[in-house]
């Protein structure tokens, strides 16, 4: 009776949960194919007709094609911001590992500071001004590596810490500079980690919102997040069109999710454990 | 650790050439240090100055404190600190609670478990705005799905959004929704660490589940559980996207948060007050992180 009353609640358990998660996404593809007065009523109800090409097509053209604009500029600053983040954490992370010295202190606080302290805005704005890098991608890519660098450094640390130190030495008997040894020893032995940091950080990046929100202003400027928002405006009396971006702007996560499963999941409570 | 780095030392012994220079050179550090040293670490240093100032980027004028008495003075403004508050304690109350419910659930013997988790973690991966418009419209007080659910079975929802002393709480239950799968799998990973052996060892003396629960899951799994509050109230203090998504901070100043403050100080073009918001939120998540901090260290001391 007990162990009957147990499996009913689990089963109750199991189905709202599934219920509460799934609905919302449900909700947004439902909208996302009806036609525009059909989408206004904001029921959850299947579509009599489907204009889901029509949808898309307005969506990608809406403003002179800016969500495609958007998708390049996003996978501009992804791809930099990623590339320059797995190439410098790796490096402090293996010598913060490695090496003792006065500065692990120093490094760890910084490391830990990075990871909580929201940035201080209006001065960004202002130095970036003041060194030209204001409104551009590639300040853009600068601004997100020194955000998420903690984060990277935390995983790729706690990596090196398993690769035994015979391995650096062998190279060094051999003759191998310091910067041989971390590029043909080292860094291809972090390929597990690795994957796991562009996957996270590429996310991470792509789904950014406040930062390109405040350092990156215009129009050819546009990130995905941001169409999001101008067309919130543009589209007020538009639902499917709002959600058929939605839907557009959130497939790139999907993909990677449904790819990279273990390895964000991974990521990101180990990021979340260390710090 | 310890023996490793010694062995490490005696057999660098021989190599009197690299002696001088290490094979691990600081300035690996340096490219790192610089993007963070100039682009986070300079501007958080100089928003303590521009804070005392008023500002118009060009040129600055000292008003001492007057910005601060200024942020603690208008009621729009002291709204944004409380409601910050209130966001954080109760996201990361109701992250905890759910988060280790819903771990508890997805590491019992139940079917389709690993789909059942990538249900829950995915919405952490979903962009935040997004999230945000499609709950706008879920939440709406009298066609939206919510209100209209809830009337089937005889309630009548309030307006979620349009009552003022509402809107700071629904738009925090969003980012529960939102960011619980993190939480939860946080707390799996914590469970997962406690060995079977001790459930074993309760269930043979008869402890039922609940017990086992409240004197084995509990208590050992309790490291899990400070990252996630650390982690959900920090997150809950930063939040911006979501109550911009939903709100913009109304009706009113009813919804607005410290980041969206910041946020339309800035956009007014009053940026000494809009640096002084920025500081005020530096101030509450260090009060979070410097005991965190102590915490971590001295847990690998322990180690």
């Amino acid at each position: 009776m007990i162990a009957l009353r147990r499996y009913g609640l689990t089963v109750i358990a199991v189905f709202s949960t599934v219920i509460i998660f799934i609905v919302p996404f449900l909700f947004i593809v439902l909208t996302a194919i009806k036609d525009r007065t059909e989408a206004a009523r904001l029921d959850f109800s299947w579509p009599t007709n489907f204009p889901v090409w029509e949808n898309f097509w307005t969506v990608i053209s809406t403003r002179n094609f800016m969500l495609v604009t958007a998708y390049i500029n996003s996978t501009l600053i992804t791809v930099g911001a990623v590339t320059l983040l797995v190439i410098l954490a790796a490096m402090v992370g293996y010598v913060r590992q490695r090496r003792k010295g006065w500065w692990n202190g120093l490094v760890d606080f910084l490391v830990l500071a990075g990871l909580m302290m929201p940035p201080a805005v209006v001065p960004t704005i202002w130095l970036l001004q003041e060194i030209g890098l204001f409104a551009t991608l590639h300040g853009m890519v600068f601004i997100q590596v020194a955000y998420n660098l903690s984060f990277c450094i935390i995983l790729y640390r706690a990596f090196i810490a398993t690769i035994p130190r015979e391995l650096d030495e062998a190279a060094i008997i051999d003759g191998a500079r310091p910067l041989d040894v971390f590029f043909r020893v080292i860094l291809p032995l972090l390929k597990p980690v690795t994957v796991t940091v562009i996957v996270v950080q590429s996310v991470t990046i792509f789904n950014d919102f406040v930062n390109p929100l405040y350092y990156l202003p215009g129009n050819q400027n546009v990130t995905v997040q941001l169409t999001l928002y101008n067309f919130q405006s543009q589209f007020s009396t538009a639902y499917n069109l709002l959600f058929m971006n939605i839907l557009l702007v959130t497939i790139p996560p999907l993909i990677v999710f449904l790819f990279y499963n273990r390895q964000i999941v991974a990521g990101m409570t180990a990021g979340a454990v260390k710090g | 650790m310890m023996a490793m780095s010694s062995s490490a030392t005696a057999s660098n012994a021989p190599l009197t050439k690299r002696q001088r220079t290490s094979p691990y050179p600081t300035w690996f550090f340096l490219p790192a240090a610089i993007i963070y040293g100039v682009l986070f670490l300079f501007p958080t240093f100089s928003s303590i100055y521009f804070s005392l100032t008023r500002w118009t980027l060009f040129d600055s004028t000292f008003i001492g404190l007057d910005n601060f008495a200024q942020f603690f003075r208008e009621p729009f403004l002291i709204q944004g600190v409380i409601n910050t508050i209130i966001f954080a304690l109760v996201t990361c109350t109701l992250k905890v609670v759910f988060g280790l419910g819903l771990a508890v659930l997805l590491t019992s013997d139940i079917r389709m478990r690993a789909l059942l988790r990538s249900i829950v973690f995915f919405p952490v991966l979903v962009s935040a705005v997004g999230v945000g418009i499609a709950f706008t419209a879920m939440m709406h007080p009298t066609r939206g799905i919510i209100n209209i659910a809830l009337d089937l079975v005889g309630i009548s929802g309030p307006g979620w959004l349009t009552n003022p002393a509402l809107a700071i709480y629904s738009v925090a239950l969003v980012e529960v929704w939102r960011g619980v799968g993190l939480a939860t799998v946080i707390f799996i990973a914590g469970i997962m660490s406690i060995p079977q052996d001790y459930y074993e060892a309760a269930r043979i003396d008869g402890a039922s589940a609940w017990e086992r629960f409240c004197y084995i899951t509990l208590p050992l799994s309790r490291p899990a559980t400070v990252t996630v509050i650390i982690l959900s109230f920090i997150h809950g203090l930063r939040n911006f996207e979501l109550v911009w998504a939903m709100t913009r901070g109304g009706p009113g100043f009813a919804s607005d948060v410290l980041a969206s403050v910041i946020y339309k100080q800035y956009q007014a073009g009053f940026y000494g007050l809009s640096t002084a918001g920025n500081v005020v939120l530096f101030v509450l998540i260090a009060l979070m992180a410097i005991p965190l901090y102590i915490y971590l260290n001295r847990r690998e001391g322990h180690q």
